[in-house]
């Protein structure tokens, strides 16, 4: 619902790092997201192809990369999957209730391909 | 052909928010003044809550309200004729509230000599549990007609807040709703969250909400 903002900033980064490494145009735009969030690959394509029309990125395809929910212990620290749907959230290790959310909010551009 | 070369930026597009949001929390914090996020759907009861709220706690604890809205200022209105510090803040078709946006927000509101700010976000269930506002509590608000099913829709929603309002429970006797199971459904998504079933019409619920907030702004001062 909110690709817009986020392509803005999505194009924002993309073309700092494009200038600093004065490439010609860029190809692809690799993506991390997490999987909590709501957004729609197809959209995100749509919002970037609009926001960086007549930029060196115009034409660059977007490789998104979902990544997991993971919730950090507060008893042990261990780091375990979690998903929406389960059953519990308690810490596989120890059995603590209650972890923080340590990644699967994420929206992280890793990488430019570009020429 | 021309060979592309990889470049490596690894760079999250939220930490700019973040940092910023880390930093609105830091100076309420030294200021003594609480900030709480209240989220939910359109029609929730948001605005009745914080009108409930700020008559329950009375003039010992001094509350001043953000609110957003797309494009109306109706709810500030009726805030302020309820005769609280209030600030409007439009956010021209956005979704969501964030960092920056809230910083404006405490500026128009003017943060001093206050113990609690409420921040009444947009209505929405999804976008604002995505984006930090700087708040030291988020709460949600859940009325009865929404139904219980809603931990299973918007998981992120339920699992960014600390404390629950299932308002409108007046309506409990005409829903089915079962208040029972939406509790096991939180307690599998979120352990900390506090619920608190609240009635705006009646007050009936009002006063455990209130108490547990103020121990909120207590607990922030010390």
């Amino acid at each position: 619902m909110h690709e817009l903002p986020v392509m803005q900033k999505v194009v924002e980064v993309v073309l700092r790092h494009a200038g600093k490494h004065r490439v010609e145009r860029v190809a692809a735009v690799h993506l991390q997201v997490g999987e909590l969030s709501d957004l729609q690959e197809e959209w995100m394509q749509r919002y970037f192809d609009r926001l960086s029309s007549g930029t060196v990125a115009e034409g660059a395809r977007l490789k998104v990369e979902r990544t997991q929910a993971r919730l950090g212990c507060r008893s042990c620290g261990r780091e375990y999957p979690w998903s929406a749907g389960a059953a519990s959230q308690a810490c596989p290790a120890c059995g603590a209730e209650g972890g923080e959310l340590v990644s699967g909010r994420e929206y992280t551009i890793t990488s430019l391909e570009a020429i | 052909m021309q060979d592309f070369k990889l470049i490596q930026v690894k760079e999250g597009i939220l930490a700019e928010n973040d940092r910023q949001a880390e930093a609105i929390r830091e100076r309420l914090r030294r200021a003594g003044t609480l900030l709480v996020n209240l989220m939910a759907s359109p029609g929730s009861g948001k605005t009745s809550l914080i009108l409930k709220t700020v008559q329950a706690l009375g003039a010992d604890c001094r509350t001043g309200v953000i609110e957003a809205d797309i494009d109306s200022s109706l709810d500030a209105q009726q805030v302020a004729s309820a005769g609280i510090r209030v600030a409007q803040l439009q956010t021209g078709g956005l979704c969501h509230l964030d960092a920056s946006m809230v910083d404006q927000g405490l500026e128009a509101l003017g943060e001093q000599d206050l113990d609690l700010i409420f921040l009444e976000n947009v209505g929405n269930l999804v976008c604002p549990a995505e984006f930090d506002t700087g708040a030291h509590l988020n709460v949600m608000i859940l009325s009865v007609p929404e139904g219980d099913d809603k931990p299973l829709k918007y998981p992120l929603m339920f699992r960014s807040c600390r404390a629950l309002v299932v308002n409108k429970t007046d309506y409990l006797e005409l829903a089915e709703f079962d208040l029972e199971l939406l509790r096991q459904r939180i307690e599998k998504l979120n352990p900390d969250m506090g619920t608190f079933p609240v009635s705006c019409r009646t007050g009936e619920g009002v006063e455990a909400w209130t108490a547990w907030l103020k121990g909120q702004v207590r607990a922030l001062k010390e």
